[in-house]
Parts: structure tokens; sequence; C-alpha cells
């Protein structure tokens, strides 16, 4: 067996990418281990096709989502544990046009930093009253607003002493395929930014920071919750036509 | 031009969010197609999260909602009414890093894919053809096949992703 990867390690292998640019990470971003294996070594092949089917996308609709799917504190007989917080935002596109009408799915740890998931190992305790999932559909403004509680930061494998900064997974639908968009919201400030090869997969400071919610003092309900706002621009083909309110 | 939110991984504990009951049961009476996921070391992918979007039989596009149908009652999931069709599929693969579906045979010849994993920081589209198409005659043969189903038995197709290596699949960019 080989020495352990220090965090000192993976901090040289972030410094030395740093800076580099796009939008997105890139998908050969070594500091974070499991990426090695899992990003093809070819060009991506290029489609230009108007017909492609990928310019159009699933449809969701009220059917698909219940009143309370928005509200992870209201999913069990009592409240979890933990800091009662709103996040709330609009998804937009790059024109900066709202996105109507479509999904939005989160999943998270608990508190303590603990995913309701088998294989999550970490001797955190789990809530039983709290699940850590919800969706909406985002109203003709694009806005979207959920109830939750502030998750835990927690440790994982990628090198010895690696813990993740708080999060919350964020899944997003447009109304093309090649919208579609998994990405995570972090919260201002937090300590382990620097260290967390994930975040820093994205090289570009300002593209990173547009992953960080924003903490909204008049978004903080008195006696309730703290308020975060999170704008989210999906992107897509450069040549998206959309027809408004599809 | 609003800069993109960039992506990040959908990491390993989507399971208890994302998949839901009937994921890949778009439609009853078609097709299945069915395969695995590997990675650079031809080893099984077991906490991949596929996506599937196409057209109907005749080509439609138009899917209907109603892929996540919820109880209004008590939320749990009641799933496609199998009378619309919706379109959109969505299927973790299991410990064996295998994923099915069942569907019909899309009017333009294609099912796109998108593909989410653990180490996956971007997802990755790319697509199955069930037929010969011009798209795929614009690629070197080696590169083509990745793309083409093998038909295994009357009314079921093969399709193995690879993310890397030898046989990686060619992946799309839609600009
Ligand atoms: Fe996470």
């Amino acid at each position: 067996m080989s020495e352990p990867l220090k965090q000192a390690d993976i901090d040289q292998e972030i410094a030395a990418r740093a800076g580099e640019h796009g939008e997105h990470p890139a998908r050969d971003y070594a500091p974070y281990r499991s990426t090695l294996l899992r990003h093809p070594h070819r060009p991506l092949v290029v489609v230009k096709d108007p017909d492609a089917a990928e310019l159009s996308g699933p449809v969701f609709g009220v059917t698909d989502v219940t009143t309370l799917d928005n509200d992870l504190t209201k999913q069990h007989p009592g409240e979890p544990l933990g800091e009662r917080i709103t996040v709330r935002g609009r998804v937009l596109d790059r024109q900066g046009r709202p996105v109507r009408g479509q999904l939005v799915e989160i999943w998270q740890a608990n508190a303590s930093g603990r995913y309701l998931h088998q294989r999550d190992d970490h001797p955190a305790p789990l809530d039983p009253n709290f699940t850590g999932v919800g969706r909406c559909l985002t109203g003709d403004d694009g806005g979207y607003l959920f109830t939750t509680i502030k998750p835990g930061p927690y440790p994982w494998r990628n090198h010895l002493n690696a813990w993740r900064p708080a999060h919350i997974h964020f899944s997003l639908f447009g109304t093309a395929f090649t919208q579609r968009l998994v990405t995570q919201m972090y919260f201002p400030g937090d300590p382990l930014f620097p260290y967390d090869p994930i975040m820093q997969s994205v090289t570009d400071e300002s593209a990173r920071q547009r992953l960080v919610a924003g903490y909204v003092h008049e978004l903080s309900e008195p006696e309730y919750s703290l308020g975060y706002r999170w704008d989210i621009v999906l992107d897509g083909p450069a040549g998206t036509w959309m027809e408004e309110g599809r | 031009m609003n800069h993109p939110t960039p992506s990040q991984t959908v990491g390993p504990f989507y399971g208890y969010a994302l998949p839901f009951p009937g994921g890949g049961d778009l439609a009853s009476g078609g097709i299945g197609v069915h395969g695995h996921v590997y990675d650079g070391a031809g080893d099984p992918v077991p906490d991949a999260l596929l996506e599937f979007w196409q057209a109907d039989e005749h080509g439609s596009l138009a899917g209907s909602p109603g892929t996540l149908r919820r109880d209004p009652t008590d939320g749990s999931v009641l799933g496609r009414d199998g009378l619309r069709f919706t379109g959109f599929g969505r299927v973790p693969t299991d410990q064996d890093g295998h994923w099915a579906l069942r569907t019909v045979v899309p009017g333009n010849g294609y099912i796109s894919v998108c593909v989410f994993a653990r180490g996956l920081l971007h997802h990755l589209y790319t697509r199955i053809y069930l037929g010969p198409d011009a798209f795929l005659d614009a690629l070197p043969a080696q590169r083509r096949r990745t793309l083409v189903a093998t038909p295994e038995r009357e009314g079921v197709y093969r399709f193995d992703i690879h993310l890397q290596g030898e046989k990686e699949t060619v992946f799309l960019d839609f600009g």
C-alpha cells in the first residue's frame, strides 16, 4: 500500500489547476480522484442539428409534485434537528428569461452531515424527522422555494481528512434536454471551500462564486428561519430557441 | 448573456432522491434496451444514473407530464398512467453496473441518454441508435458502433456505455 494521500498533496494539485478558464468543471479533474477512470479521453462529437431531439425535453406538471414536496421540515411527525432555512431563487436561461414550470429536485445530508443512504457510514446520527429530499416546479417568474434545515459538512475518502463543505444537491430541467443541470449549492463563508476538490473543480473564481448562495437578512422569517437566495442559470446550446412558457 | 451555473457531480448519495419506481418503464409492449456502464479499467460502474429522452413511435417529441405522478393524498409515487407517453426515463445502475429500459422504438431512430455518476463532474450525453442513420454515417466505423444497440433477441437490444478506454462511447456536445 502506498502512503495515504494528504490534504497538502491535494492542495498542490488544486493550486496547479487554479484559474483555468471554463464555465463548467473539466471532467478530468484529478484532485477529485473518482474522475480518473470516469472521464472520456476523446473529444466530444459536436452535434449541429436543429432537429436534434435534445433541443426539446421532458415535461413535468402539477401531477408530478405535491404541495408539501418543497418543505423538507414537514415530511415527518416531528421537527427535524438543525437550523431551519429557506432557500429561494429564480431559474433562468442564458438570455435571462425565466425557466417556467420546470422540475427542481434537491437532496441533502441532515444537520449532522449524514445522508439517509445505506452506504453513508459516517458515524453521525440519522434524524427520524428528516429525509432530505424535496421537489417543486418553478413558477411563472422561474422562482423556486424550499424550506429545509442547513446540512452539516461530512467526511469522505478522497484523501486523508477530506471534508465536504455543507451543500445541497440540486437537479434542474430546462425546456431542452441540453439544459439539464445537476449541481450543488454552498453556503457563504464556509471555511472548507479551499480544501474541497469538488468545489475547486470549478477553477475560475467568478464561476465558483456562482455556486454559493447569499444570506439575505430580509428573507429570514422572524422566530422561524434564516433566508438564503440562490439564482440558477441553465446552460444550453448556443442556438437554443425557446418559446416562452412552453 | 448570463453566465451559467457550473455543474457539480451527482455524488454517490442521490439514490434516495432521484430514482423512482417505474423510472425505466416508459411504455409496455414495445422493446427492451439494457446494458452496463463501464469505467476506464473495464469495471462496472454501480453508481451511475442514466436519463433517457425520446420521441414516441410517430416521432413526436411532445411528451406528456406525469412521469413522477404523485398521489395527492399521501405523496406516494403513482407513476405513469400507462396511456400517455412521457418520453422520459431515469434509471440508476445496479450493483453490477447494469440498467434496463422498456420503451417503444422512437420514430426518429434514437433514444437520447444523459449520464450522471460519482466522479463525473459534468454529465455526458450520448444516443442509442436502433437502426442506420445519416448521423452515424459521418463517424468513423470504429466509433459509430458505440452508438448502435445490438439486437439480442426478439424485441431486446443491448447497449453498453464505456466512459473511457478502448471501447469509449461517443459522447455528444450540443455547442
Ligand atoms: Fe453531498
